[in-house]
């Protein structure tokens, strides 16, 4: 019974990561689907939603309704700046060989990350994410806390939200029809570039809402924070098959379970090794990932 | 309606058409006509813009398309069926004609429109909510059309519809094409079929190796010793 109730524990635990693994992991895996880009810098857009919604929760203070409140700003900086990043940065190179942008969004995390570093207000030092005192409800001997239950709220509804933006709206459709046949998407009369950017606020908003659940899970923000959640949930996006918007879902769900329950079971250094093992089986065995269709090279 | 003059396209360094000019006047069919590899698709994508024009002039309804966006052209009432059909598999096949209507606001308009395209091939009614991938390829080649028609075209440009059909099928999509255009709609069509597409167009443009080298009326030119040499087998 010890054993069951502490499996069920850390399974929960780790899906309440793994869910904010997964709504990061829609970022990297729908800005794939319509560029064919690995966005390095996904990852450091957590860090900054997380520093925008501290700012936020400074000046207004640490309630439950600022804290639901303190998404908006966050979410909107980081769609801006998304846009902002695809427009400058990697639109240039759209008819470059793809590893020209990639290397791009290499630079453009490091400069996201070590831009933050030298901001007065912002600076090296880690800081303490302003957080609810914690209450704790108890449900057949797991534990589940009000944080748990804020992010589980909030990344399923957000994926709710977006699985209606896809499958139900205009755009939504256009979207999915860009990243089957861009040109052929273009002759329909769909803009492209729009499309694209729309993409980016997708992702971005996402990752934004991301980083201020991780941060009130883990409530210590400084630069660097984005890096191991973004490698996470990269390699959730590749492990669910990169590309598939059920994909990146399950993908994000499945390493953050077998991240917790590593940590639970085996030995908490040996989480991120697992992860990144998982990684390396799953483009072993199954290359396109767990929902991924068999990619063959368009003739 | 639709008037190239002095067309030059360059991919990289080749120069894949040599100032090719023709002129497609309201109501007609008019068929570009040649071999493989004689610039024929290329012509629609410049048209469409899907390609950069290097040098000459696309006027369509008054308008200069060679700076324009592929989908600011739609806009203005051309639209394009692209080779291979190129229909969203990934999508329904309601879905694929809802992005045919992508560009249009006038939603009582559109709903009278998709049941046109549905009395028109009644197989797509049949598989709505089927993806669009699923279909055989003579259906895909009715959605391409369904699709491209739900932009409300005055202009369509049709590119190698019979390719990879069964000969009975290509009767068929020759009948639906003839059926469009007696509704109304201007048809530029390019085939390597070159006998049937001779056979329902009004005029013919024959392409060579990126020039225009002989254009007609599409009966004189169906029955020119050159043409039946080159293209129809003798």
């Amino acid at each position: 019974m010890d054993f069951l109730q502490q499996f069920c524990q850390q399974t929960l635990n780790g899906l309440s990561l793994g869910s904010i693994y997964a709504l990061l992991a829609l970022g990297y895996t729908m800005v794939y689907g319509i560029v064919k880009l690995i966005n390095f810098a996904h990852g450091d857009i957590l860090m900054v939603g997380a520093f925008v919604s501290y700012f936020v929760l400074k000046q207004w203070g640490i309630t439950p309704v600022t804290l639901m409140l303190s998404f908006l700003p966050a979410m909107l900086f980081c769609l801006t700046m998304g846009v902002l990043i695809e427009k400058i940065c990697y639109k240039p190179l759209r008819n470059q060989p793809r590893i020209n942008a990639l290397i791009t969004a290499i630079g453009v995390s490091f400069l996201l990350e070590n831009g933050a570093r030298v901001l007065p207000f912002i600076g090296p030092n880690p800081r303490v994410y302003p957080t609810l005192p914690v209450v704790n409800y108890k449900f057949f001997g797991i534990n589940i806390s009000q944080v748990q239950i804020l992010v589980f709220v909030v990344a399923i509804g957000l994926m709710l939200l977006l699985n209606y933006i896809i499958n139900f709206t205009k755009i939504g459709k256009a979207m999915q029809a860009v990243s089957f046949d861009k040109g052929a998407a273009a002759l329909m009369g769909i803009n492209v570039d729009r499309i694209i950017s729309f993409t980016f606020v997708l992702g971005s908003s996402l990752g934004a809402a991301a980083g201020i659940l991780f941060a009130s899970a883990y409530p210590q923000i400084e630069p660097y924070m984005g890096i191991m959640p973004g490698m996470k949930a990269f390699i959730a996006a590749v492990f669910g098959g990169i590309g598939s918007i059920p994909g990146a879902v399950l993908g994000g769900f499945i390493l953050g379970v077998a991240e917790t329950l590593t940590k639970g079971f085996l030995s908490s250094q040996l989480a991120d090794a697992i992860a990144f093992g998982l990684l390396i089986l799953i483009l072993v065995v199954k290359p396109s990932g767990l929902l991924g269709k068999p990619m063959g090279e368009k003739v | 309606m639709l008037k190239v003059e002095n067309l030059d396209v360059y991919y990289g360094n080749i120069r894949a058409l040599h100032e090719v000019s023709f002129e497609v006047k309201k109501g007609e069919i008019v068929t570009l006509i040649g071999a493989n590899g004689a610039g024929k698709t290329t012509v629609l994508h410049a048209i469409s813009g899907l390609v950069p024009v290097r040098s000459g002039k696309v006027d369509f309804l008054d308008q200069d398309l060679t700076t324009m966006a592929p989908h600011k052209i739609v806009q203005l009432g051309l639209a394009h069926v692209p080779e291979g059909r190129r229909i969203f598999a990934n999508l329904t096949v309601k879905e694929n004609l809802e992005m045919g209507a992508y560009t249009r606001k006038d939603t009582k308009a559109v709903k009278s429109d998709y049941e046109q395209v549905f009395t028109r091939f009644p197989r797509l009614k049949e598989r709505l909510n089927q993806m669009a991938g699923t279909l055989s390829g003579g259906e895909q080649q009715m959605l391409a059309i369904g699709r491209t028609l739900m932009s409300r075209p005055k202009l369509v440009l049709m590119d190698e519809p019979s390719m990879g059909l069964a000969p009975l099928l290509v009767g068929e999509i020759f009948n639906i094409i003839k059926e469009i255009n007696a509704a109304g709609t201007t048809i530029l069509l390019v085939e390597q079929n070159a006998q049937m597409a001779l056979s329902i167009a009004d005029r013919a443009y024959v392409l060579e190796t990126g020039r225009v080298v002989l254009q007609g009326d599409a009966k004189t030119l169906a029955d020119s010793e050159e043409v039946r040499k080159a293209y129809l087998g003798g």
